[in-house]
């Protein structure tokens, strides 16, 4: 739904002032502590056993925990604000862009200046080219955002808008929508972000809190779009098998990339029995795809939405232990995460008794060592146990036989984010999103060569062309060549099947996949042989070892397409590459149908789809030795144009190896074979004489 | 096995087509096991029997009819209405493939390689009809590993098929070698990348017999040993253990299980040995000296269970993980080295030849042996009981290079006075075997009489833990166990460690499953029929021998009378008696 969509609770709110506390809550802890109803729950845990529920008794159960005061819920809103907050888009993408130094400098202004604010680090909004985002809510005014706030700009914010409460036009990225019930004054003349041409065409779901609450704050989490709503719905009904059913509804299918419906996953794993009793629910944090941080946005910034998913996964299955496996390169991730579930373990969300329904569930996060195979179901559960990240062989499935021999569900992060989102919105409203069997929304980590790179959320079916025009189309004028999708092994799709849509298996058909959501746009400048050689070097350097197809064939095609992108040195080197070129798609295709797991089978992917849709490219790789995209610099070679050459001799002192000739004031002379084709020359040259073709 | 969830529901029969022939199996079976069953050949490169699969080598990949992509036959299971191809021109393309794809990564020195003729790889090589290099490119490039007494290891050799590593965890739980780094770079190694000698590998070979290719292979001194014969300064004498005789004729073409001592000892009298010995004597003294230890501690109320102590794997195997049960070891050396000290001092006196002189050659189906070997305390007024030891394999070799055909040569007789030999003694060979010997002596011990039935069959047969209730007086019941295999040596030594509570008083342990018939340097494969047979050849042949009991051993008699004076005496203690210390991995020696 979209930010302007957001429901907003009914309830009528007092509008009484000055209910917030005077204490400045920079510190990030503090926020959560401001809460009296601790210890609410130790009083409720009068141990009820989990019996079997009759599927039409309901179940009582205490929500006390998860129901906010009516001053809570304002704070949490942030409804008539006494003082000044500042979000600061605080995810790694915000960091990297340099959110640190303008929290820093905003903390130390405010002293400075005197000021009593609030600084509330949230995470990321989707829009990471305009990091770092800084949104400013001055006392009883709406929210508005503020666009690439680098540290300098800071003190012209204090001035400007906090002192004189102007706003700064030309930075405004746009405003929130004012809580309807409050009093908060709106600017009339500041358009909404969700009209932001980046958001306008998105379908915010699984994101819809990303970026807008803070992520430490469990009060923000049910504020906002009725967090933990959805679990205690599920609790008080006690009819786990209806909340497989309501997944079934939904279409809900894996958004990890197989795609397989998760509510028949559930209903395997439901059904399975375990030889003790035990079952696991997994969260699949293991994002390993490069370019893909989908699942690092939803974890930094709204880890709450993971926790309740997998309350409710693991209640649906019948299991009492999660796992969240979370790689070890998402530090924020993994603090977000702590934080929520101690949160919740403080609140009797997870533990024994949960609100008091006799249910049991606790999270345990693991952290990945950076293996991208442990993404792969199998290997995270070898890797879960202490083992070697290695798959194991399917069937058994892990929905018999999982983590340590018992029933295991396993689903992603973006699958999990969106269950209690599900069941709140309705499954069947959720179903009509989308076409075919491709249902609701699904997120794509925008990339490559695009104007706006960041986090976009679409409805399934929408087409690749329109995802293209939300990221702002191609740089430079430059025109659309392919779009790589499905991570590393997935494939590129031509700029003659734009008109693709996202949907399962109508991407399969073109030889791509769904994956987790990696979508890398490239341009007329990208070689197709040098991608398809990049992705296969990614694949071959993380395959774990295990098959022969992968670990000994991936390794083959990375070589062949290494060849390809090289001048061949003698006649022996030229027949070679002949030949190889004639065993590249049987040893591909043989990758393809034999190797033992997901990584491998879709590994030829990359290769198999350039060289169906950019045969030419490879053949003139081959043939011509020239690549048409001028990026396979082995292919290449540096030339001196003799017109434009006024023989100062720069180029023929920095050259390394002695390859260039000529007397001064005369055109020099590259010499090819001793050329090493560092580009000193030409970035040297002042006269643009040094040519590469 | 990982497909606990099949094997708990009983087999359903079921009807499947493999090539369009119909055929009947039960739904708890591979494709692979059924195929193999009905004489369809389906190759493999990883598959191992009663080993959890891996499904790695992918080379025994089959099309079922409806299935998007050929499936791994060693790990897919059998339904109803089946319909499997073996042979499709995809299959073929795909074998083909990975053969390629393997032997493109291979060192290709096939003519230097030991495996050169009986190796898995050159052999699919071979039926692929792979003539030339469709994938030549990187290559894997790691160091040899020669750093063990027994064991090499030729990673540039190794396919990454995972047997080594699925024996050495579940067959042995050692455990001593696993995969490390990732994808092309794969490498089958020890913790941390050490080397063997520097690891907790026990070296008892079994990872040897099931490996495909010329990667790990045993230490070959039979180089040494021919350069000792050609000494004429020299006394080469050899030894032969028990279980050898009934397995080297396979090699030449003999039928499995017949005992060919007698011609093994006209090989290697034609091969220049001075003298042949049986390792039964030495078993025969070890009988003695342990059931004597046995009742001495039964008596005395010493430390209990007592431990065999003849497979030099499970010692090392001990002191490694177990080291905290050392005084529950027999002192008793090995009967190897008990005959090499002997060989050394009895015998070298008798025949008044110097000791020093003496090249003690041992012939073993042990890998390990070649590390008991080397123990220093091992060692006799400073000379090592046994100078060198060969495994049935290298031996193999060497009588091949002699161009000595088996089969064709006449029986011989082992040299006096060490070469008289038991029935209890022959058992050795097998798992149970020691324990039937020394309790057939301890009872002659105790009650000065034999027993009525010398055959003890409770700890007969291949199961990994044999367990046996023998009576000795009215009064005194002793409580056996025979285990063999380290992962069932590990059930016993937890239960020791537990606090005994099966109340054992003697426990035989042989490292590998099956005891020497099976040793890690015994002919390559895992066939379980011929292991079978191989047991069944020792206990026939105790069957007839006309002295069954060690203690009968005449030959032992004078030993005792004229040498070591008595059970257990102080000569006894000095040349057949040992000791053992703990060992951390940093200490191998």
């Amino acid at each position: 739904m979209k930010l302007k969509e957001m429901k907003v609770m009914t309830e009528k709110i007092s509008r009484k002032k000055g209910t917030t506390k005077k204490t400045r809550s920079t510190n990030i802890n503090e926020i959560d502590k401001n809460t009296n109803n601790k210890n609410a729950n130790s009083k409720n845990t009068n141990n009820k056993i989990a019996n079997s529920k009759n599927a039409n008794s309901k179940n009582t159960i205490n929500k006390k925990a998860i129901t906010l005061t009516q001053d809570q819920y304002r704070k949490a809103k942030h409804i008539q604000n006494s003082k000044p907050i500042i979000f600061i888009g605080m995810g790694t993408c915000g960091l990297a862009s340099g959110a640190q130094a303008t929290f820093d400098t905003f903390r130390s202004e405010a002293l400075k200046y005197k000021l009593d604010i609030e600084i509330i680090p949230v995470g990321c909004v989707g829009s990471c080219f305009l990091e770092p985002i800084v949104d400013i809510k001055l006392p009883g005014k709406a929210r508005v955002a503020y666009k690439q706030i680098t540290s300098d700009k800071v003190v012209e914010i204090i001035q400007r808008t906090l002192q004189k409460e102007e706003i700064i036009r030309e930075w405004v990225l746009g405003k929130y929508p004012v809580e309807p019930s409050s009093s908060d004054e709106d600017f009339s003349d500041i358009p909404l972000i969700s009209d932001f041409e980046f958001f306008k065409n998105q379908k915010k779901f699984v994101l819809s809190r990303c970026g807008v609450v803070n992520p430490r704050s469990f009060e923000e989490y049910i504020a906002y779009e009725d967090g933990f709503k959805a679990l205690a719905e599920v609790l008080e009904e006690a009819n786990p098998q209806k909340v497989i059913d309501d997944i079934k509804t939904s279409g809900l299918r894996g958004r990890g990339g197989g795609g397989f419906p998760t509510g028949q996953k559930w209903q395997f794993c439901r059904d399975a029995q375990s030889p003790d009793g035990q079952k696991y629910v997994i969260c699949n944090a293991d994002e390993g795809d490069p370019g893909a941080f989908m699942d690092r946005a939803v974890l930094e910034s709204d880890p709450f939405s993971v926790i309740e998913g997998m309350i409710i996964m693991g209640y649906a299955i019948g299991a009492s232990k999660g796992i969240i496996y979370c790689r070890a390169e998402y530090p924020i991730a993994i603090k977000q995460l702590t934080n929520a579930i101690s949160i919740c373990s403080e609140r009797g969300l997870l533990g024994k008794n949960i609100l008091n329904s006799g249910f049991n569930f606790e999270i345990e996060i693991k952290k990945g060592a950076g293996a991208f195979v442990c993404g792969e179901e199998t290997a995270l559960i070898e890797s879960i146990e202490g083992k070697r990240g290695m798959p194991r062989i399917k069937p058994p499935y892990p929905a018999t036989y999982g983590l340590y021999g018992n029933p295991t569900n396993i689903n992603n992060v973006e699958t999990i984010a969106q269950i209690a989102k599900i069941l709140n919105y309705g499954p069947a409203k959720f179903a009509e999103w989308g076409i075919n069997k491709s249902r609701g929304t699904k997120v794509f980590s925008l990339t490559g060569k695009i104007k706006h790179a960041g986090l976009v959320e679409v409805p399934m079916g929408i087409t690749i062309r329109e995802i293209v025009k939300i990221g702002g189309g191609i740089p430079n004028g430059k025109k659309f060549k392919a779009a790589q999708i499905g991570g590393p092994s997935g494939g590129c799709i031509p700029a003659h099947l734009i008109n693709t849509p996202i949907d399962y298996e109508e991407l399969k058909e073109v030889g791509a996949m769904m994956g987790s959501g990696g979508l890398v746009i490239m341009d007329e400048s990208t070689c197709m042989v040098d991608t398809a050689r990049f992705f296969m070097k990614f694949i071959q350097e993380e395959s774990c070892g295990k098959c022969i197809p992968c670990r000994e064939g991936t390794r083959r095609l990375l070589e062949i397409l290494t060849k390809l992108t090289q001048k061949p040195k003698n006649d022996y080197e030229v027949v070679d590459r002949m030949k190889s070129m004639i065993s590249l798609k049987e040893l591909a295709y043989v990758i393809k149908d034999t190797a033992l797991c997901g990584l491998g089978n879709s590994a030829p992917n990359p290769v198999l789809t350039t060289l169906n849709y950019f045969r030419d490219e490879y053949e003139a790789h081959l043939y011509e030795n020239r690549c048409p995209a001028k990026a396979c610099i082995g292919l290449l070679s540096f030339r001196i144009d003799a017109e434009k050459c006024v023989g100062c001799g720069l180029c023929k002192l920095n050259c390394p190896n002695d390859a260039i000739l000529g007397e001064k004031k005369q055109a020099h002379y590259i010499v090819e074979e001793k050329c090493v084709k560092c580009g000193l020359c030409k970035s040297n040259c002042k006269f643009n004489a040094v040519i590469l073709e | 096995m990982a497909t606990t969830t099949t094997n708990l529901i009983s087999p359903k029969p079921v009807k499947i087509w493999i090539n369009d022939i119909l055929i009947e199996a039960e739904d708890n079976q591979t494709i692979l096991q059924v195929a193999r069953n009905y004489g369809i050949h389906i190759p493999t490169l990883c598959y191992l029997e009663d080993v959890t699969p891996t499904g790695s080598c992918r080379i025994c990949v089959v099309e079922i009819e409806g299935a998007p992509k050929p499936v791994p036959s060693c790990c897919t299971f059998v339904k109803d209405g089946m319909k499997i191809y073996t042979n499709t021109p995809r299959i073929q393309t795909i074998r083909k493939v990975i053969v390629e794809l393997l032997v493109a990564n291979h060192d290709m020195d096939c003519l230097y390689c030991e495996r050169n003729g009986n190796c898995e790889l050159q052999d699919l090589a071979g039926i692929y009809n792979i003539r030339g290099h469709r994938f030549l490119g990187s290559k894997r490039q790691n160091p040899l590993d020669q750093t063990s007494m027994a064991l090499v290891r030729d990673p540039n050799k190794c396919i990454l098929c995972l047997r080594c590593v699925k024996v050495c965890d579940e067959v042995q739980s050692v455990h001593a070698i696993d995969v490390t780094k990732r994808g092309f770079e794969s490498i089958v190694t020890s913790t941390f990348g050490k080397t063997i000698h520097e690891s907790s590998c026990v070296l008892c070979g079994q990872c040897v017999r099931v490996c495909p290719t010329g990667a790990l292979k045993e230490r070959d001194v039979s180089t040494e040993v021919m350069e000792a014969i050609d000494d004429p300064n020299t006394v080469v004498t050899v030894q032969i253990a028990p279980s050898i005789s009934v397995t080297i004729g396979e090699e030449f073409g003999i039928p499995v299980g017949t005992d060919v001592s007698g011609k093994l000892v006209t090989a290697l009298k034609r091969m220049g040995f001075n003298a042949v010995f049986d390792t039964v004597f030495g078993a025969d003294l070890t009988v003695l000296e342990e059931a004597n230890e046995l009742v001495k501690r039964i008596k005395n109320g010493e430390t209990l269970p007592l431990i065999s102590t003849c497979s030099p794997g499970w010692i090392k195997f001990m002191e490694h993980e177990f080291p905290d049960l050392i005084p529950h070891m027999s002192t008793c050396k090995s009967p190897m080295s008990m005959q090499g000290a002997i060989i050394k001092s009895f015998w070298a006196e008798k025949k008044q030849i110097n000791p020093k002189r003496v090249y003690q050659v041992a012939i073993m189906p042990c890998m390990a042996k070649k590390f008991e070997a080397e123990r220093s305390e091992l060692v006799n007024d400073g000379l090592p009981n046994t100078d060198a030891v060969l495994t049935t394999r290298e031996l193999i070799r060497m009588i091949k290079k002699f161009g000595l055909d088996l089969k064709m040569l006449p029986d011989s007789k082992y040299d006096d006075p060490l070469g008289e030999s038991t029935g209890a003694g022959k058992i050795f060979g097998t798992s149970g075997g020691v324990m039937e010997a020394a309790l057939r002596t301890a009872y002659w011990l105790v009650n000065k009489k034999n027993l009525e039935n010398l055959e003890i069959s409770q700890v007969r047969g291949l199961e990994g833990i044999k367990k046996a209730k023998i009576q000795i007086t009215p009064e005194m019941t002793l409580n056996c166990v025979a285990a063999s295999g380290l992962k069932n040596a590990r059930i016993i030594c937890d239960e020791i460690r537990a606090g005994n509570p099966n109340n054992y008083h003697f426990i035989e342990i042989m490292a590998c499953p099956g005891g020497c018939i099976n040793g890690g340097g015994q002919p390559r494969g895992m066939d379980l029929e011929v292991i079978k047979k191989r047991a069944q050849a020792l206990y026939d042949l105790d069957k007839h021998y006309s002295v069954r009991l060690s203690h009968e051993n005449t030959a032992v008699q004078r030993l005792y009378a004229n040498f070591l004076k008595e059970l257990g005496s102080h000569e006894a203690h000095h040349l057949l008696h040992t000791h053992y210390y703990p060992r951390s991995e940093r200490r191998t020696k």
